[in-house]
């Protein structure tokens, strides 16, 4: 009997513990909570998180960020996945999980250096990290968390691969093939699907006639569950029981979070043309952040000056970051060339030469 | 006549055939609500409704293989991949299938139908939208492919590729879209596929290029006028089946020939032109051909483009020793 099977999507269920007023709800039975620590350290991520959208937003109208791509709203999905995951286990992104890649250990500085537009800031020691770089190619990323499953199960190890995906990545034809691969293989996967509404301009109803994401696991031979990803504890209940399963060799679990891009899909978009200012507003009630924090008040971990001095610790942070990534000065002629292969070929050592004139 | 810019002209394009043609139908990730990610769809689907005008989910091999079953079936589609780099996810379905069905069917199915994709660098973009790919189209038999540089060109070009019957990649120069600007007729027009263009005539130089790349290619044929060189200047606007007689007959009339082009060195464009030069115009040659296009790197994001990029200014340098070549 699974955990999960309380939580069947195609009965309409999901997953939710604390509730907007910032109540927690007990969990049921096998579903562990955030400490009041975990809280804690999940709440800085998620407000550094946020602090870093809301500077680099600012920075790409002043003209001094390129495209950037936005996380406000879907900061718990990440941030709640990665606290419940072991520091050796696996985390294979796509673009919008800024909170996660910061909990992995990527400083903000890199991060800002990779949508700087600088290569650099993809730099990722795989024995530190254990984490792929940001994958733009929708859905792409799935079938490496596969491979990575595999290949560690094969080394005799433990762990555990967490993939996030958003829902249009659904509809990619990877998806399907990461799926099947990983129920055929019962490959230690957690398949992690941020719901937030909107592939760009597309709302869910015209990306799949399928009531839920979650369901589709179930066709794959494995469970998939719907979740409030705007509840980091929900956020961790779910992820922590998915790995664990996968750890014990009971295969991959799909887990839909239920969340809302409340800015824009990029700095480039302009989601006004789209969707209505009030779907936004029903969301902002719902903001993951606002949610914590009450939660952390009414607990007494955090008063409000301490939340406005983290706040202000994560301007603080964020402004110093972007500055140290905007002076990192810029690849060289040699870098466009370097990282292209193990040992430069002679007719590139050739092009970089006459490049250089 | 009125002033569009190439991004503008697209739409007209497609609006001058979805008018004249009910089959003709548009469809892609955001190009019917939202009108497109750089707005190349705005207001068909307002205009046109929802039948000939559509969003699609995430779903680039979808597209483009839904695509080939409805030009199969009779249908003049016109698809829209948002950028270069996700046409790869379509490859598996523009390769073994569109480009294949008629050969297949001894000619008795065909796929006439027009894929659309920006391409190119130097609109600061992530990883993946800045890529020029035209060298991997016209290495495959029974693809079409065509760049314009001009909103003329875009608009009558992308007329011909729909009413083509055979399949056509369009690939729109991004960093073009919204920086040449032109007088263009409202009235509906087709410029035949596979004919360069001879942007200006000149007597001592032949410099082809195409796309975006034709912006420092006419900044280079001025400068290089300054000096007193006569450059004649091609936009070479089909890629495949690209316009020997046109550049041939230029190399013998100038003897000497510089193809520029963003896109990588190896197995490039500017290779296949030059041997074809070297095949047809070996005895009119005053010095080696000379090729000046991207090197063979992954693009590199924003802060590197530099490196990649080729400038007005290194066009002229390379022309100035295509010029000064004795034997």
């Amino acid at each position: 009997m699974s955990m999960f099977e309380c939580f069947d999507p195609r009965q309409g269920k999901v997953l939710r513990l604390l509730d907007e007023t910032g109540r927690l709800h007990a969990p049921p039975h096998g579903f562990s909570l955030l400490s009041d620590e975990q809280a804690l350290t999940s709440y800085r991520a998620m407000i550094l998180a946020r602090a870093a959208d809301e500077w680099a937003l600012s920075l790409n109208r002043q003209g001094r960020m390129p495209t950037y791509a936005l996380n406000e709203g879907q900061e718990a999905n990440s941030v709640g996945a990665l606290m419940a995951l072991r520091p050796d286990d696996w985390f294979v992104p796509a673009f919008r999980e800024l909170g996660g890649m910061l909990m992995r250990g990527l400083t903000l500085e890199q991060y800002y250096l990779y949508w700087h537009g600088n290569e650099e800031g993809s730099r990722l020691a795989p024995e530190t990290f254990h984490m792929m770089p940001v994958a733009i190619p929708v859905g792409s990323q799935m079938v490496h968390a596969v491979g990575i499953a595999w290949a560690e199960r094969y080394k005799g190890n433990e762990r555990v691969v967490t993939t996030f995906m958003g829902e249009g990545a659904t509809s990619e034809g990877d998806f399907h093939e990461a799926c099947n691969l990983a129920g055929v293989w019962k490959a230690a996967v957690v398949f992690y699907v941020q719901n937030n509404h909107w592939a760009i301009s597309l709302p869910w109803e015209k990306q799949s006639a399928s009531p839920t994401a979650a369901e589709k696991a179930f066709a794959y031979g494995f469970e998939g569950v719907r979740i409030d990803g705007n509840d980091i504890f929900a956020v961790y209940a779910a992820v922590k029981a998915a790995a664990e399963r996968a750890r014990r060799g009971e295969g991959p679990t799909l887990i839909e979070g239920l969340t809302y891009r409340l800015g824009a899909h990029t700095t480039s978009d302009d989601p006004t043309r789209y969707r209505s200012e009030e779907d936004v507003k029903r969301w902002r009630l719902r903001d993951p952040v606002t949610r914590l924090e009450r939660f952390l008040l009414a607990r007494e971990i955090l008063t409000s000056e301490d939340m406005r001095a983290i706040r202000e610790e994560s301007v603080t942070w964020a402004r110093k970051s972007f500055e140290a990534a905007e002076h990192t000065p810029d690849p060289t002629l040699e870098d466009t060339f370097r990282y292209l292969y193990h040992e430069m070929p002679p007719i590139l050592q050739e092009q970089m030469a006459r490049r250089k004139g | 006549m009125r002033v569009l810019t190439l991004l503008e002209a697209v739409t007209d394009g497609l609006r001058a055939e979805m008018m004249a043609d009910t089959s003709v139908v548009v469809f892609g990730q955001d190009v019917g609500v939202e009108g497109g990610v750089f707005r190349a769809t705005a207001g068909l689907q307002k205009e046109f409704g929802e039948s000939r005008c559509f969003d699609t989910p995430l779903v680039e091999s979808g597209i483009v293989g839904a695509a080939i079953g409805m030009a199969v079936a009779g249908l003049r589609p016109v698809v829209e991949i948002q950028f270069s780099g996700f046409v790869l996810s379509a490859f598996n379905q523009i390769v073994n299938h569109a480009a294949r069905i008629r050969n297949r069917t001894r000619g008795s199915l065909s796929a006439p139908m027009v894929i659309r994709t920006p391409y190119g660098g130097g609109i600061r973009a992530p990883e993946h939208h800045s890529e020029s790919m035209e060298a991997l189209f016209g290495h495959t038999p029974g693809l079409k492919v065509v760049v314009p540089s001009t909103p003329h060109d875009a608009k009558g070009l992308l007329i011909s590729a729909i009413r083509d019957p055979d399949p056509v990649i369009f690939l729109e120069p991004a960093r073009a879209y919204r920086a040449v600007r032109q007088q263009v007729s409202e009235a509906s027009y087709a410029i035949p596929i596979g004919k360069a263009k001879i942007e200006e005539p000149g007597t001592d130089l032949t410099l082809v290029s195409y796309g975006a790349q034709m912006m420092e290619a006419r900044q280079a044929r001025a400068a290089l006028a300054a000096e007193g060189h006569s450059a004649e200047l091609i936009d070479l606007r089909t890629i495949y089946p690209f316009d020997a007689k046109t550049v041939v007959e230029s190399v013998r009339k100038t003897g000497r020939l510089l193809v520029v082009h963003e896109g990588p060195q190896s197995f490039g464009v500017a290779s296949e032109l030059i041997a074809t030069v070297l095949d047809k115009a070996f005895d009119a040659l005053e010095a080696p051909p000379s090729r000046l296009t991207g090197p063979d790197v992954i693009v590199p994001l924003p802060r590197g483009e530099k490196h990649y990029l080729i400038s007005a200014q290194q066009v002229v340098a390379e022309a100035r020793k295509v010029l000064s070549y004795e034997p």
